[in-house]
């Protein structure tokens, strides 16, 4: 069953054409993969997933209720969390805050003055925010400031911002892009783990060996058109990807 | 250990907050402040500056309007006086409201731009509050003269009551007790207590997690399924009817209102008070309020009979350069001397002079060989210590 239908989806920044007529079936609790040369319009499709870009025409529609026309902040109540390509986390604030803040607007919604009780330090938010640092590994850091992290650390601090939101759509812009390689295959465990849940998850991603070692299915962008889409092992053989990718040399 | 779900150290800052505004009279006389017309003051502004550090401190958003609620909250509180009762309860309710409501109105329009844009907005907003007051609200305002009580007044309820102020002009009074002198300053000051105690809820609250999350990254906010504008806007309300009550209460102890209160430098002197105290701490800003009013009092009234008697050990030529140098800093120069100290403060301590003392208190455990690096990653973690 298709979590996420994307239909005949157009988008133009002035002449440029950065998608055409895109089509594009999400199954529910599958991992896919979207992949492409710099340029093809991965992002661009993305941003339009939750609502940062509005397309031009097309439909993009989540577990039946359209995502076009509506504010970012709804998309995310819907149940779709986004890892950004620059992690975009809560600097000034410490890591357990920083999940437990997705952890309250999972519960009470986009807004609701709760100001008189103070944030309890062990209730039912702040250890569900604490297992989610202990899985991603940094719950030794939990006191800590957020913005002191390295890059590594704040993308996984992202990660267990999004999973605490017990999300139905994981949407992930590059999420080992300028890591070392130790710290990649920790995040391919990660990942493993999270599909294991059977949260469904679309990710954007450059390196090769992450994506043929998470991906189920594969759709291969190049100037705003999906030319390929299939599992991996087909995709790894196909001409056209090639083409694309390296101008006719073998992956 | 927690009581009405506030642990034992918020308590113990509480209790001793409201201690230590109580035995104000006390505890200031010897720096020669403990007289009730500077006391209450400093409670006023500090409750301006708590309510501006709410949305200052925690949200980012940095306004220059908010004397023009303290403005209203002075007139609807004179208005109060005029029209029910001479009471200051009815007076600082009012004025609280429609500080409220003027805030709610300003800063639904303002809070559609963020940084600098958001501050002229309000500076915009409170300028032409100012300019309204001084020309077509005349009939409301009383324009320059200024709002004032008379004798004439209807003052429905103290009549309903057969309350009579015979032929003087009456003053503020609490069922009786005239708000002058120290009653007014204890008024005021269990005013700011109450303030204080919604200011600490507010800032271990999850909405004031939310209000913090604002400043550090509304990006992530809308991704993460919060709408900022709401909570920014909520956030706005709160400090626009502190700044009613802070207006209303300067009323109270003299039940007169004039636009200057309105001005752009009522607006820039709590974003000073916040700033030079500590923004997004919770004393910072009381703390601010009351040196910045402490200094306008004391420099304020040198002059230079005083200046003369203070050189006069030197030699007459020096006695002289030196009076006429120190001149520009005190009397009607006073700003010069809160213009240095700010720098300074800025340069030195960005984080106020709450920064100050942590830094004191983290030079005193360590030298007495304190808890080290485990002290560090506490502060930390309590992301708003004192």
């Amino acid at each position: 069953m298709s979590i996420l239908t994307i239909v005949d989806l157009n988008k133009s920044f002035g002449g440029l054409r950065a998608l055409s007529n895109v089509n594009l079936n999400i199954d529910q609790g599958s991992v896919h993969a979207i992949i492409g040369p710099n340029g093809a319009g991965k992002s661009t499709l993305l941003n339009c997933f939750v609502g940062r870009l509005e397309p031009d025409t097309g439909s993009v529609t989540f577990d039946g209720t359209s995502l076009l026309g509506i504010q970012p902040h709804e998309i995310n109540q819907l149940g779709v969390s986004r890892v950004f390509q620059t992690p975009e986390i809560f600097g000034d604030l410490s890591l357990l805050d920083n999940v437990m803040i997705p952890g309250f607007a999972r519960r009470d919604g986009a807004f609701k003055i709760n100001a008189w009780n103070p944030v309890r330090r062990r209730g039912p938010i702040a250890e569900k925010a604490m297992e989610m640092l202990k899985d991603v590994g940094l719950d030794d850091k939990s006191k800590q400031i957020a913005g002191q992290l390295s890059r590594g650390d704040k993308r996984r601090l992202e990660l267990a911002m999004c999973l605490v939101q017990d999300p139905k759509l994981l949407l992930l812009d590059e999420p080992t892009a300028g890591m070392a390689r130790a710290d990649t295959n920790k995040t391919i465990d990660l990942m493993k783990t999270i599909a294991g849940r059977g949260v469904t998850m679309v990710v954007i991603e450059h390196d090769m060996h992450v994506v043929f070692s998470l991906a189920e299915k594969i759709s291969v962008l190049a100037q705003g058109t999906v030319i390929a889409e299939d599992l991996p092992e087909k995709i790894k053989g196909d001409p056209r990807v090639q083409e694309a990718y390296l101008g006719g040399a073998h992956l | 250990m927690r009581f009405l779900g506030m642990n034992r150290s918020d308590w113990l800052l509480f209790i001793g907050f409201a201690v230590v505004t109580l035995a104000g009279p006390i505890i200031f006389s010897p720096i020669g402040a403990g007289y009730p017309d500077l006391l209450q003051k400093f409670a006023i502004y500090g409750i301006f500056a708590l309510g501006f550090n709410i949305l200052f401190g925690l949200t980012g958003y940095l306004s220059f309007g908010h004397a023009a609620f303290l403005g209203v909250g002075s007139y609807t509180a004179v208005w109060t006086f005029k029209l029910l009762t001479m009471n200051p309860i009815p007076a600082i309710i009012f004025a609280t409201i429609v500080g409220g409501l003027f805030s709610a109105v300003i800063g639904f329009i303002s809070l559609r731009r963020t940084g600098i844009y958001f501050s002229i907005l309000t500076l915009a907003f409170a300028q032409m509050c100012y300019n309204l007051a001084y020309s077509v609200l005349t009939p409301i305002t009383n324009g320059e003269t200024g709002l004032q009580l008379t004798q004439g007044d209807p003052r429905v309820l103290d009549v309903a009551f057969g309350r009579d102020y015979g032929a003087v002009l009456p003053s503020s009074d609490l069922f009786g007790i005239d708000m002058t002198g120290y009653p007014g300053f204890y008024f005021c000051g269990v005013m700011l207590i109450i303030c204080f105690f919604i200011t600490l809820r507010i800032f271990r609250s999850p909405f004031g997690m939310m209000l913090r999350a604002v400043k550090s990254n509304q990006n992530r906010m809308n991704y993460t399924g919060l709408n900022t504008r709401p909570y920014a806007l909520t956030a706005f309300i709160i400090s626009g009817m502190f700044a009613g009550l802070a207006g209303g209460l300067l009323a109270v102890t003299d039940p007169l209102a004039g636009a200057e209160r309105m001005q752009w430098t009522a607006s820039g002197e709590v974003v000073l008070m916040t700033i030079l105290g500590g923004a997004g701490t919770l004393l910072g800003p009381v703390i601010g309020a009351g040196v910045i009013k402490y200094f306008e009092n004391i420099f304020s009234a040198f002059n230079e009979t005083i200046l003369m008697q203070a050189y006069s050990a030197l030699p007459e030529g020096l006695q002289h350069f030196m009076v006429t140098l120190s001149s520009l800093f005190v009397g009607e120069g006073w700003h010069l001397t809160l213009g240095a100290l700010f720098m300074l403060i800025v340069i030195f301590l960005p984080g106020g002079l709450m920064e100050g003392l942590r830094r004191l208190r983290n030079l005193f455990t360590k030298s007495s060989g304190g808890q080290g690096p485990g002290n560090s990653a506490e502060t930390a973690h309590s992301a708003t210590p004192a």
